[in-house]
């Protein structure tokens, strides 16, 4: 019983994971760029819905919207300013690039909020029902429920719409794709905006049931790491699964070896998995 | 020497002199952090700015040489710096053990597994206890012999560090003139053309990290011996790593004089807002660094280093 309640809890977290982390693969996907703030795109959604609620009054209907909206405009930003221009440079800036992106988020954040941790009240999205002996906290419930579409709603754009298959056609090559008249630009601005609004949307749903600091971020960026390694790089249903196992391994490394060993698992499985398989689980070689 | 390096080479001159000039022991203290900085940084270049493998995890070897420093005061009450050599040898254990298998990854990737390994030697030290867990470990509080390397000054320990870096960049000098300098070039300007034209791919950049990682731990020693303290988030934190980054990035990676130019610039800075701030004034210096992080990057890759060039070329021409 234990375990299924151990599952179920790794499940929904998994869940909100795999929705970040598709946000990740697809820019990696798109333009073979790694984002090392994903995390702090996260950390920056959850303030955001801390603020919404603590100062606007706002409740997480509204907020958890309003957090993508704003995380969407910061994505395309960052793009505009930034990727657009370091992405054809030296490899040197393409990886640093974004890693001081993170430390300026970090250490803004740190500078704005100090240090203390910070949650909303629990019982802003309350109760806990129970399935036949495994209790579910209805926080935990919607967070995963809402994410769990949206990354299916994410692979369905890809996949099932125009502007989907414009979007593949960039990530498979840019030049032909200018050449059959989609503007590359415009593509992978995209991509950053959807990218950053994955971050908004699960930012806010996990500030329900998580505290909020500064630091959190890096956590979020390693686990989105882990997830798009096992998922394959560029790959959402992979980014689904893999985030879904992850918050599965998660939580029953936190119950067999002890709460602080739950990292250690999953980064440990990270480091592991990039020496066994570069591209990933289900990526292509 | 042609004319357009003597200027830089005389302003640096005078300023690796001035810490014997002045008797502020702030300005002492700063100039071996300085040096300190550089010398890690320097490491960092071998691997990062020469043969293009962007690390976020030289805070592992760093953490390693402080730590076996003060392992060797704590646990066997030998002078901290003796735990130098230790450290020294660890890290190339752990080249060959965890380098190795990695530099199978490359560019975005390897960047990513370095980040990943840094995190996860910081979770596991602060679950040692034998090291002092999250609390980290003091060096002695009292000189004992000479041999502590305790002084109530920073001039010695700017003297020793200055020692250090000059063995480094003589060694990096020594290896941008030889066949490795060549093959360490060619690899981080296009790893899969290096590996086509018969550069031993892989064996230079193992040696690479060896070099890169023996400094480092080197560096960790002397912070921990100057220090005298050494807890998870200073030895293995992943700022530290940071740290090194952007001191080569500002400075001009893969040049030899770029990151002491970088820690020339930045060290500076960061104490004096520290001083300024107070202190919690470290999170504005990150903030600072965050920011020419990016600019370098998205402005000019090359550095300060890149910019004298473009100036004196300039310069050259008018005279011509």
């Amino acid at each position: 019983m234990i375990l299924l309640q151990l599952v179920s809890d790794g499940l929904l977290l998994g869940a909100v994971y795999a929705l970040f982390s598709s946000g990740l693969t697809l820019i990696w996907g798109m333009m073979n760029v790694i984002n090392f703030a994903h995390g702090d795109f996260v950390m920056l959604a959850m303030y955001v819905a801390f603020f919404a609620y603590t100062s606007l009054h706002l409740g997480p209907a509204i907020f958890v919207p309003l957090s993508a909206i704003v995380l969407f405009g910061f994505g395309v930003l960052v793009y505009l300013a930034l990727v657009r221009h370091v992405m054809r440079g030296p490899m040197l800036a393409q990886i640093i690039s974004t890693f001081g992106l993170a430390l300026v988020m970090q250490y803004t954040a740190l500078w704005v909020f100090s240090a203390n941790f910070v949650s909303l009240p629990g019982t802003l999205v309350g109760g806990v029902y129970d399935f036949g002996g495994i209790r579910l906290s209805a926080a935990r419930l919607l967070a995963g429920a809402i994410a769990l579409m949206l990354t299916l709603g994410m692979h369905l754009l890809l996949t099932r719409t125009d502007l989907g298959s414009r979007m593949l056609a960039v990530s498979e090559d840019r030049v032909a794709a200018a050449l059959v008249g989609i503007r590359p630009d415009p593509m992978q601005a995209l991509a950053w905006g959807l990218g950053a609004a994955s971050t908004g949307v699960a930012g806010a749903l996990i500030a329900l049931f998580f505290y909020v600091s500064p630091s959190v971020g890096d956590a979020f960026t390693l686990i989105a790491f882990v997830t798009v390694c096992l998922g394959g790089f560029g790959s959402v249903p992979g980014a689904l699964l893999a985030g879904l196992a992850i918050g599965v391994i998660e939580s029953l490394s936190a119950y067999w070896f002890g709460p602080p060993m739950k990292d250690v698992a999953v980064y440990g499985l990270f480091v592991a998995l990039l020496w066994v398989r570069p591209q990933g689980l289900l990526g292509r070689a | 020497m042609r004319p357009r390096r003597a200027l830089p080479v005389a302003v640096l001159v005078v300023l690796l002199l001035s810490p014997f000039f002045s008797f502020s022991p702030f300005y002492q203290r700063v100039a071996a952090l300085v040096v300190l900085a550089a010398i890690s940084a320097s490491a960092w270049n071998v691997l990062g700015g020469y043969a293009g493998q962007v690390s976020f995890g030289h805070s592992v070897y760093f953490g390693v040489g402080a730590y076996s420093a003060l392992l060797a005061f704590t646990k066997l009450g030998l002078p901290p710096i003796a735990g130098a050599p230790l450290g020294v040898m660890v890290s190339v254990a752990i080249s060959v053990l965890i380098g190795l298998p990695s530099f199978r990854l490359r560019g975005h990737y390897f960047s990513m597994a370095t980040f990943a390994i840094a995190a996860l030697a910081e979770l596991l030290v602060i679950s040692w206890n034998f090291a002092g867990g999250a609390i980290g470990m003091m060096g002695p509080a009292n000189s004992r012999s000479l041999a502590d390397l305790l002084f109530r000054g920073s001039l010695p320990y700017y003297v020793i560090f200055l020692v250090v870096l000059a063995i480094l960049l003589a060694l990096t000098h020594l290896m941008q003139r030889s066949r490795m300098g060549f093959y360490l070039r060619a690899i981080g300007s296009g790893e899969r053309a290096a590996e086509s034209l018969g550069v031993p791919v892989r064996r230079y950049k193992l040696y690479a990290l060896l070099l890169s990682g023996a400094f480092t731990a080197l560096a960790g020693s002397l912070y921990a011996v100057m220090i005298g303290f050494i807890d998870p988030d200073s030895g293995f934190g992943v700022l530290i790593s940071v740290n090194m980054v952007v001191m080569a990035a500002l400075g001009g990676a893969g040049t030899l004089f770029g990151p002491l130019i970088g820690a020339i610039i930045l060290v500076p800075l960061s104490e004096a807002s520290n001083a300024f701030f107070g202190g919690g004034g470290s999170g504005a210096a990150y903030i600072v660094y965050g920011v020419i992080i990016m600019l370098i990057a998205r402005f000019s890759p090359g550095g300060v280093a890149e910019w004298w060039r473009i100036l004196s070329r300039r310069r050259v021409r008018r005279a011509a």
